[in-house]
């Protein structure tokens, strides 16, 4: 073996092996003998570049997860606020009003966190683009928000006696507070609804497979996650629509999830149901209903309705959270980008469709 | 708004009024010599910061490892055996076979281009081993799934055809990230310009990272194309692997050197992205390959998502009209 005073440049051998965490190194197949031999044995059942990842992806943390869930439970709040405010249920009005803010003011934080240039988040508003349900998304937002925002500070006001100091703009605000709790909630269900499109609406091969039934998921999430909320924050006598709501949202979500994970392409469904996510997602369902449960059958315990509750705002966040993190592993691995386009690839020139190749012999 | 998917004219789709010709590149793999001459170019001209820790891949001679937000050009290298070669070419007869336009090989007269250069560039047909080595570009698709979902509009659609982001504009959202079929842009990141600490010493002078947090990918040198000039990639190419031209006349060089390559039995060229009839509906960028897509690290069907946005709509509307439906007799029932 010869040696080189270059040699200390070299990277240590154990590291060339597999890194979990690495940015280059992840899924390399490397016999690792130190020899300059790369065995290019193909794949059992798929080829790929060296393991490598077809599709990135995207460049989203643990905040985009969380706002899926703040957002859909702001979402619900607005939904059950405007019902308080329409049945007169007073306590439920204020609570899901002061939730449904709380929640989406948090929500926006994480957005803007997200971002690479958090100081440009206002770019967002810049256009409105049809095409992009991100574009669409921030208008949702902001259009909620307004809502949300005025309908709260209305509660906030009253809870303090009158004590904000806002002067002739109090009227205002009272004459407003009605209307604001409609338009908040006329945006609750897109607002729900959208980040369903914006995550099926990518090349991530889970979420784009799951496109049909997301939107369905998204919304019984965010229903039971708003429910589950006002019944920790309400007492029972106010809070009969969300547990109504809340066993809605549990069957719409068990059924929704179902039906996804059963139309969807099989190999794009294999990270729903793996590793974290996998865990995350099989930990939502029985959260889901054993919240459901205890909302049906002792709802209108106090107790039982505050554990019901907070079993269904963590069913929700962890739905999110497997979907999101399901998501980003089949973006990480090429089986998923390349098996599904393949198959699919195969099927359509089996049914004598081969004019619509990306693959062309001239 | 323009159409969704299908063929189109990407400039006139975008409004553009004076008609500038659509520009594209031509990568023909079957004669590139992974010299990375490219990929040096292009980091030069477009004042890119080094990606990656300078670590060896372990993947024959790429060490660059992918496309990404300081990467544009990346040239991947492919050592295949026999056996491969073999599918190879059955895959590639098999497409020829599916009724494709174009001639069935060996066709007996000479292809239509007959340069005396292509005599020369024709690489050796080796049976028992191969080395495929291809350029890999953005793809400028016709229908671009990043340009579809950029919410700020920082991303635009050039006179030229071609997609580029706004670099003043975009607000590091990532969307276009997880937009992408081909794995292209990416969101530049300040993390990953470290280097190896052995050589740390050497590269502290290295200026401050630009653009950092903002998605970044091929411009196809937007600032070289209003100057008239060929981009930096295939103007530094030695051997014409990387063509620049009028994008269908991309298209039709690509369509003659695939049929010439055929003519000589080399059944496994096909052509990449030059169908517009594809889920892109086709791509700026045409590539000549000798294998399977993937075995480049393509994907070998890939769709613009957007295509489906118009139902995805129609599904979240579905959605928003069942979840107001169950508060609404959430509270109905409640007041009895």
């Amino acid at each position: 073996m010869t040696t080189s005073e270059f040699d200390s440049f070299r990277p240590p051998e154990p590291a060339r092996r597999r890194r979990p965490g690495g940015k280059r190194g992840t899924g390399r197949r490397n016999s690792g003998d130190g020899s300059r031999e790369m065995p290019m044995v193909p794949e059992p059942e798929f080829t790929s570049y060296y393991g490598r990842p077809v599709v990135k992806p995207a460049p989203w943390g643990d905040d985009v997860a969380a706002y899926l869930f703040l957002g859909g439970v702001a979402a619900g709040s607005a939904l059950l606020g405007l019902g308080g405010q329409l049945t007169r249920r007073p306590i439920l009005r204020r609570n899901a009003r002061l939730s449904a803010l709380t929640a989406v003011s948090l929500g926006a934080v994480a957005l803007v966190k997200d971002l690479g240039r958090p100081e440009r988040f206002l770019n967002m508003l810049r256009t409105i683009k049809v095409t992009s349900p991100m574009s669409v998304g921030s208008w949702i937002l902001s259009a909620f928000s307004a809502g949300a925002a005025v309908s709260a500070v209305a509660e906030i006001d009253r809870m303090s006696g009158a004590r904000l100091p806002l002067g002739p703009l109090r009227t205002v605000l009272q004459a407003v507070e009605g209307p604001a709790g409609f338009e908040a909630a006329f945006f609750a269900g897109p607002l729900a609804a959208y980040t369903a499109v914006l995550l099926g609406d990518t090349a991530t091969p889970t979420w784009n497979a799951a496109h049909e039934e997301l939107p369905f998921v998204f919304v019984s999430s965010a229903a039971l996650a708003s429910a589950g909320l006002a019944m920790v924050t309400t007492p029972v006598h106010e809070a009969g629509p969300a547990r109504k709501l809340a066993v809605l949202g549990v069957a719409g979500d068990v059924i929704a999830m179902r039906v996804m994970e059963h139309r969807m392409d099989p190999v794009a469904a294999e990270p729903l149901h793996q590793g974290k996510a996998g865990a995350m997602l099989k930990w939502s369902e029985r959260l889901a209903a054993a919240g459901g449960l205890g909302t049906l059958l002792a709802g209108r315990n106090r107790a039982v309705a505050a554990a019901s509750g907070l079993a269904l705002l963590a069913a929700s966040a962890l739905t999110r959270f497997g979907v999101f993190e399901a998501g980003l592993a089949s973006a990480r691995d090429p089986r998923y980008t390349i098996e599904p386009q393949k198959n699919r690839l195969a099927a359509r020139r089996a049914a004598g469709i081969t004019g619509d190749s990306i693959t062309t012999a001239g | 708004m323009g159409q969704l998917s299908g063929p189109t004219d990407p400039t006139a789709d975008a409004h553009w009024e004076h008609s500038h010709p659509r520009k594209g590149f031509f990568t023909d793999t079957s004669i590139c010599i992974g010299c990375k001459a490219c990929e040096v170019a292009c980091k030069e001209w477009n004042h890119n910061p080094q990606d990656g820790n300078l670590e060896l891949l372990g993947s024959s001679y790429d060490n660059t490892g992918s496309l990404g937000a300081s990467t544009w050009r990346h040239v991947a290298f492919i050592e295949q055996g026999q056996e491969r070669i073999t599918e190879a070419r059955e895959t590639g007869r098999a497409l020829v076979n599916l009724g494709m336009p174009r001639i069935g090989p060996p066709a007996p007269a000479a292809p239509a281009a007959t340069d005396l250069a292509e005599a020369d560039t024709t690489p050796p047909d080796t049976a028992d081993f191969r080395w495929l080595i291809s350029s890999d570009v953005c793809k400028h698709c016709t229908h671009a799934g990043c340009l579809d979902v950029c919410p700020t509009g920082a991303l635009f659609r050039t006179e030229f055809g071609t997609v580029v982001v706004q670099d003043d504009v975009c607000n590091g959202c990532g969307t276009c990230v997880a937009g992408c079929p081909f794995g292209v842009i990416e969101r530049r990141s300040n993390g990953t310009v470290k280097v190896a600490t052995s050589r740390e010493e050497q590269h502290t002078e290295h200026p401050a990272v630009p653009n950092v947090g903002v998605a970044q990918k091929c411009t196809l040198c937007y600032d070289r194309l209003v100057a008239d000039e060929t981009p930096a990639c295939a103007k530094a190419c030695p051997t014409t692997s990387i063509k620049f031209g009028n994008h269908d006349d991309m298209v039709e060089t690509a369509r003659e050197r695939v049929a010439g390559l055929h003519a000589q039995g080399l059944t496994e060229a096909r052509l990449y992205g030059a169908n517009e009839l594809d889920g892109v509906g086709g791509t700026g960028s045409v590539f000549l390959l000798l294998d399977e897509p993937e075995v480049y690290g393509l994907p070998p069907d890939p769709r613009v998502p957007t295509a489906d946005l118009p139902r995805m709509y129609r599904r979240a509307g579905m959605a928003v009209a069942g979840m107001v439906a169950a508060a609404a007799v959430a509270f109905l029932k409640g007041r009895a």
